[in-house]
């Protein structure tokens, strides 16, 4: 079992969510990344998901995009984020996934990324836009390496993709929320319940479930983990923590370790 | 007829592959609307009542069959081959993008789909796509890059008086690239109402061969034409390369004719050397972009460039995954010319012929110039003249350094 999977179990035994907290790395600049995930970390993810940005991420909202583009105009190269995790393991025991897009993967060439994925340290990788249909290379280059795939269903996902999308994926399962792209919401809406009760037979004793876009608030997380998810995505809400605070690094710092605190709280109180 | 079709190189490209180049790199949330689009396609280019309907609207809305026209004028200047001009510049709306929004815009109704998102460039393909949807009913949402509103004015204006929002896009470098990820967002999250009827052979499958299919015309038009004319097939073929639509409306319909050469000719704006340019064949390297896999500029980190070219039309970090695929297999060739190569033809044709081209159907038009004198005079080119250049006219003066 992957170190992924093994920290959905080990929470699951304690009656606890997992909190899977996300940033863009390199952004505003690659030096703070590590620092910015060990506040994450102190806070209490459980996993953390480091985005290598890329030039046109059509899957993100306004938020996520800003990060890229401060990412890349930082320099923030797919090289250096996957030296950043070995960094990072350094310092912590915690299990690392990658996300991103497939252009910066294909131009490195699968065997190097997942080469050099392998020896940081990463262990799982997300790619927002490669289906299973076209992941075939991909998934064989990465079970070479150990390294997890972790594929994406949406609510428009059919019942015979969901089976298939189940059988590809590793690590977890990744499900998207909602109808939309990544971003901050007020509210949650009512069918992403309804969305998880209808994934999670599917999923249930094959491979945990998360769920992310547009979980931002911890009532969102409450929401989610009470529905039966094994964990909650949380990104833009920290994205926007590194925007606001980032010309004053300490009260960023702060702000993302008491961010993170609080959503952890509410992924464990689900079945009080 | 039928089995003719299927030994055709690319006629129906499985799971959207053209060799290796194509295919579905999107996230999974459109998986099923595109596969519920390619469904809906292949129904209704089977379906006689939807044939009759687009070409119906073709003739009768669009002005087809547009005119293969000798240029002969242009030819006596170049001494060599003879050159033919297929005039999608006479079609509706000034370009050949009709073609292809009507075909798109008829499919969406036939879909149930009540609102259209387009994205555009210059605005040709957003006037084209405002245009069918007001002749059919639709509502028409655009999206074009902040900057590029502001270097057409006169098309985002043109777009609303065709009753269509214009949304202007602020993200990345505020152009046609960046207007596609934005119509991709909008189309994540309205699947349900949503058509996004797209302007050129790019994006995943199926659209490179949905909207290869509406362009044929052009290619199955000029074959005709050509034989009545000269009683036999041309010898070469020029076109045009953005997103690479006119060009393989073009060469389809030519594909298994080994004696007609194909030339696709894309942008190199201030040079390649120059790294401003927009030549993703001659240039770039194989990439996945905008659910493609394709040529793509781009950095060695697989990050997109940003393109340039004198021809809004033209400045595409892409290109359909079917043209890849002709230059792997050397069935076509693919040159460039530059802005000033282009607007010198721009010049020469309006001179010889009174004809204004298209800055992106000048670049065509320059790479004939040196094609002409190097072939007999009994021989034929015919360029695809995707457009008319009264759009560019404030451009091309202001290259000239002439004031309006
Ligand atoms: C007149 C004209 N020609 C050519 C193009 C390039 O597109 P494509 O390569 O898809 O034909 C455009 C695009 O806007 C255009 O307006």
């Amino acid at each position: 079992m992957s170190r992924i999977s093994k920290v959905f179990q080990s929470l699951k035994a304690q009656g606890e969510g997992a909190l899977v907290g996300y940033v863009t790395a390199g952004d505003p600049e690659p030096k703070l990344t590590p620092i910015i995930a060990e506040a994450l970390v102190k806070g209490g993810v459980d996993i953390l998901e480091l985005g290598i940005p890329f030039s046109d991420p059509i899957a993100d909202g306004p938020t996520i995009q800003a990060a890229s583009v401060r990412a890349l105009q930082a320099g923030t190269t797919p090289k250096m984020v996957l030296e950043m995790v070995g960094e990072i393991k350094n310092q912590r025991d915690v299990p690392v996934a990658i996300l991103t897009y497939y252009n910066p993967v294909f131009r490195m060439g699968l065997d190097k990324f997942f080469g050099l994925a392998k020896s940081s340290g990463v262990d799982g990788v997300i790619v927002a836009d490669l289906p299973v249909e076209e992941a075939a290379d991909y998934k064989e280059a990465a079970e070479t390496c150990g390294v997890d795939t972790i594929f994406l269903a949406a609510p428009s996902t059919s019942a015979a993709r969901l089976q298939r999308i189940v059988e590809s994926t590793s690590g977890f399962l990744y499900l998207v929320s909602h109808f939309g792209v990544t971003g901050e919401q007020a509210a949650m809406e009512h069918s992403t319940i309804q969305l998880i009760q209808r994934v999670l037979p599917v999923t249930r004793g094959r491979v945990p479930l998360a769920v992310g876009f547009g979980i931002s608030k911890p009532e969102h997380v409450k929401a989610v983990i009470g529905a039966g998810a094994d964990g909650a995505i949380v990104g833009s809400a920290f994205v926007n923590i590194v925007s606001r605070c980032r010309s004053n690094v300490h009260q960023m710092l702060n702000e993302i370790e008491k961010t993170a605190c609080k959503l952890k709280e509410s992924a464990k109180q689900h079945n009080a | 007829m039928k089995s003719d079709k299927m030994r055709k190189l690319s006629s129906y490209p499985v799971e959207g592959k053209f060799g290796k180049y194509g295919g579905r790199f999107v996230p999974e949330i459109l998986m099923s609307a595109i596969k519920e689009l390619e469904e809906a396609y292949v129904e209704a280019r089977e379906d006689p009542s939807f044939k009759k309907q687009l070409k119906y609207y073709l003739s009768e809305y669009a002005g087809r069959p547009t005119p293969l026209y000798y240029a002969e004028n242009f030819t006596r200047k170049l001494g060599g081959a003879k050159i033919y001009l297929k005039r999608e510049d006479l079609a509706h709306g000034g370009a050949h993008k009709i073609n292809n929004t009507l075909g798109q815009a008829l499919l969406a109704k036939r879909m149930g789909k009540t609102r259209v998102i387009a994205e555009t460039g210059a605005g040709q393909h957003g006037v084209a796509t405002a245009m069918a949807c007001a002749a059919l009913g639709l509502k028409a949402e655009v999206y074009m890059g902040a900057e590029d509103m502001k270097r057409q004015r006169l098309n985002v204006f043109r777009m609303r008086l065709l009753n269509a929002e214009v949304h202007p896009v602020e993200s990345g470098s505020k152009t046609l690239k960046d207007s596609i990820n934005e119509a991709m967002r909008d189309w994540v999250t309205n699947l349900k109402s949503t058509y996004y009827l797209i302007g050129s052979v790019v994006g995943p499958h199926p659209y490179p061969m949905m909207v290869r299919d509406f362009q044929s015309v052009i290619g199955c038009e000029l074959r005709e034409q050509f034989l009545q004319k000269e009683q036999r097939l041309p010898d070469a073929l020029v076109a045009c390369v953005g997103g690479g639509s006119n060009a393989i409306g073009t060469f389809y319909p030519f594909e298994d004719c080994p004696e007609v050469q194909l030339y696709g000719v894309e942008a190199a704006g201030q040079g390649i050397e120059s790294g401003k340019h927009s030549a993703s064949l001659g240039a770039g390297a194989e990439g996945v972009f905008h659910g493609m896999l394709t040529y793509v500029l781009q950095d060695n980190e697989g990050q997109i460039l940003n393109t340039h070219s004198v021809s809004a039309g033209l400045d595409y970090p892409g290109v359909g995954p079917e043209h890849s695929f002709l230059k792997t297999l050397q069935r076509a060739e693919y040159a460039t010319a530059t802005d000033e190569e282009a607007v010198n033809a721009f010049c020469t044709l309006s001179r010889e012929e009174g004809i204004v081209p298209a800055l992106e159907s000048a670049h065509a038009l320059a790479f004939a110039m040196k094609l002409a004198p190097k072939m007999r005079r009994d021989q034929a080119i015919v360029v695809t003249l995707s457009g008319r250049g009264d759009k560019d006219v404030e451009v091309v003066a202001d290259f000239l350094g002439v004031k309006i």
